[in-house]
């Protein structure tokens, strides 16, 4: 489908704008895109550009970043199963926040959570590079991540279990549905350059992952070091995942499903199905960012309950279509 | 210049030695099929050779960096793995890979390639169908294309043939002993003992943990020999049809 990725930009640009213009402020769209280039600062500047802006851009970012994470490690493992989730940076990135909040420290300031979730991706990180960086293979990656979700998860469970204060573990529960409501720009500007440091890491192994499609013994006697490929690959997904784990907490079912459904629609070509995935990954987010918006305004719905209601029936869908295939 | 020389080439796995002390050169101009029973360590060989597993000795191909040994030799691996429902035409295009800028399309000259190769493996017809797809046989062909795309003096193929129906397994044989004849070197392993008489200039028999033969395919498939090395007594005569081969009983 040649007309895909225009077609896709259109729909996050429209989107984008859509996003904008729903919020509890109850402003007519019209004004509330005209306040947002309004030079006095009214109080729905004040709403649109430090709001509005800022979750309609995160949305943007961070789900474009987990699309192509998604299509890249798919990609990289040659199964449509593969997550960014599956190297541990999520579930490491996700320790590191819980025991800022468990300790009072994202109290203490807006940015101690967020760095504290970095600090936990970076250690995740340095974990996976350690078992599976320049001697591992693919096997080896998915072993270490596994181990490393696993014990994230269980430290995770323990600050959960060890916390005294009620309000303290709900608050951290929350938390991990992942959330882009009262998001500041500051939260932008920490996220985005992890996010585009990721897209550039991932852009690169665009050629490599087509050359991927025919197994490893045939792109690598095609120039491709796998080794290298690898190692940028885990560094790039582990930005894209630390970074937007830090400020949005954990989002899933976005890297799985977009470079799924896209998949057919490209040719199976793993390159193009980076690029794609990006722009479909940042049409989803915003889709479920818009919705817990509509669905239930009262109610705080957090985006990963809505994103995993959506993509796991999705899933459910595609498997369903596609089993004969898999066989 | 040779387009592989091997000395002293030895592998060994998990503390098994494979084979050792293996040493020839192939040149252009030369189609040598890798024969020997299953086990004796054909891939290995091969894999060793390209330097895509470690070993004792030298190759000449492992010494390349990746980007050099892309434009030295195109690998067909036996294990046929074609990952996404991509269309034939593209798996094709993959083999113009180490030439491409980073960006952009295809250049007219990569895509004259990939249409010779598409036309020489009769693969006009699926050109637009999802590689992964289609049957085994057919995939294979496809995969062998992909390695002519990628133009290299040096072809290594890993039994291509296994698998296709005979009018395929003959033409892909043909194709090879073309390439050669262009001036090109083409490696293959294979089992199939009559088409590798027919078809080869050259055979290299591996057995016993090294080369036990390694000459034109009369001199290579004595009785004796594929007593010794496979087991099987063996028919072979020069006919008007040019050589036949055929094993016929297993021997004790």
């Amino acid at each position: 489908m040649r007309a895909l990725e225009p077609l896709l930009l259109l729909g996050v640009l429209a989107l984008f704008v859509l996003s904008l213009v729903i919020g509890p402020a109850d402003v007519p769209p019209g004004e509330s895109l005209a306040a947002l280039f309004s030079d006095e600062y009214g109080p729905m500047t004040l709403v649109m550009r430090e709001i509005r802006l800022p979750r309609a851009l995160l949305a943007i970012a961070i789900g474009a970043g987990l699309g192509m994470a998604g299509a890249a490690m798919q990609g990289y493992l040659r199964n449509p199963l593969a997550e960014p989730g599956l190297i541990g940076v999520s579930g490491s990135a996700a320790l590191g926040a819980v025991v800022a909040i468990h300790t009072g420290l994202a109290a203490s300031s807006a940015l101690a959570l967020p760095f504290s979730a970095l600090a936990g991706a970076l250690a995740g990180v340095g974990l996976i590079m350690l078992l599976a960086g320049p001697r591992g293979g693919s096997l080896t990656l998915i072993l270490a991540g596994i181990a490393i979700s696993a014990l994230a998860g269980a430290l995770t469970s323990l600050v959960l279990n060890l916390s005294p204060n009620p309000f303290a573990a709900s608050e951290i529960v929350f938390w991990m549905m992942g959330s882009l409501a009262d998001r500041s720009m500051l939260h932008l500007w920490l996220a985005l350059p992890f996010v585009l440091v990721g897209a550039v890491l991932l852009a690169w192994t665009a050629r490599g992952l087509s050359a991927l499609t025919l197994g490893e013994d045939a792109a690598e006697t095609m120039g491709i070091s796998l080794s290298r490929l690898r190692i940028v690959l885990v560094l790039g997904t582990a930005a894209i995942v630390g970074g937007g784990t830090a400020v949005a907490g954990a989002i899933g079912f976005v890297g799985l499903v977009v470079p799924h459904i896209l998949r057919p629609l490209v040719g199976g070509d793993p390159a193009r199905l980076l690029w794609s995935s990006a722009l479909g990954g940042a049409l989803m987010l915003q889709l479920a960012d818009i919705a817990v918006r509509v669905i239930l305004p009262e109610r705080d719905l957090k985006l990963g309950v809505v994103t995993a209601l959506v993509g796991a029936p999705l899933f459910l869908h595609l498997i369903y279509k596609t089993r004969r295939e898999l066989g | 210049m040779s387009a592989l020389s091997l000395s002293d080439l030895g592998v060994t796995l998990r503390g098994r030695t494979v084979f050792s002390d293996v040493t020839f050169s192939v040149g252009p101009g030369e189609m040598v099929g890798l024969i020997g029973p299953n086990g004796a360590g054909k891939t290995s060989l091969m894999r060793a050779a390209l330097g895509l597993i470690p070993c004792d000795g030298t190759s000449s191909l492992a010494t390349l960096s990746p980007a050099e040994r892309a434009r030295a030799v195109a690998w067909m691996p036996q294990a046929r793995e074609i990952a996404w429902p991509v269309p034939v035409e593209r798996v094709v295009a993959l083999g113009r890979l180490p030439y491409l800028p980073l960006r952009g399309g295809l250049p007219d000259q990569d895509r004259a390639h990939v249409e010779s190769a598409l036309d020489r493996l009769d693969l006009q017809g699926l050109r637009h169908r999802a590689a992964s797809r289609l049957s085994g046989g057919e995939q294979a062909r496809a995969l062998i294309a992909r390695a002519l795309a990628q133009d290299t003096p040096l072809l290594m193929a890993d039994e291509p043939i296994a698998g296709l129906d005979p009018a395929h397994q003959i033409s892909a044989m043909r194709i090879f002993r073309d390439l050669a004849r262009e001036g090109r070197a083409v490696i293959v392993s294979l089992h199939d003992l009559g088409l590798a008489a027919r078809h080869c200039t050259r055979l290299i028999l591996l057995a016993e943990g090294g080369v036990m033969a390694d000459g034109t395919p009369a001199e290579v498939l004595s009785p004796e020999r594929m007593a010794r090395a496979f087991g099987v007594s063996v028919w072979h005569q020069d006919t008007p049809h040019g050589p036949v081969f055929q094993p016929l009983e297993v021997v004790d």
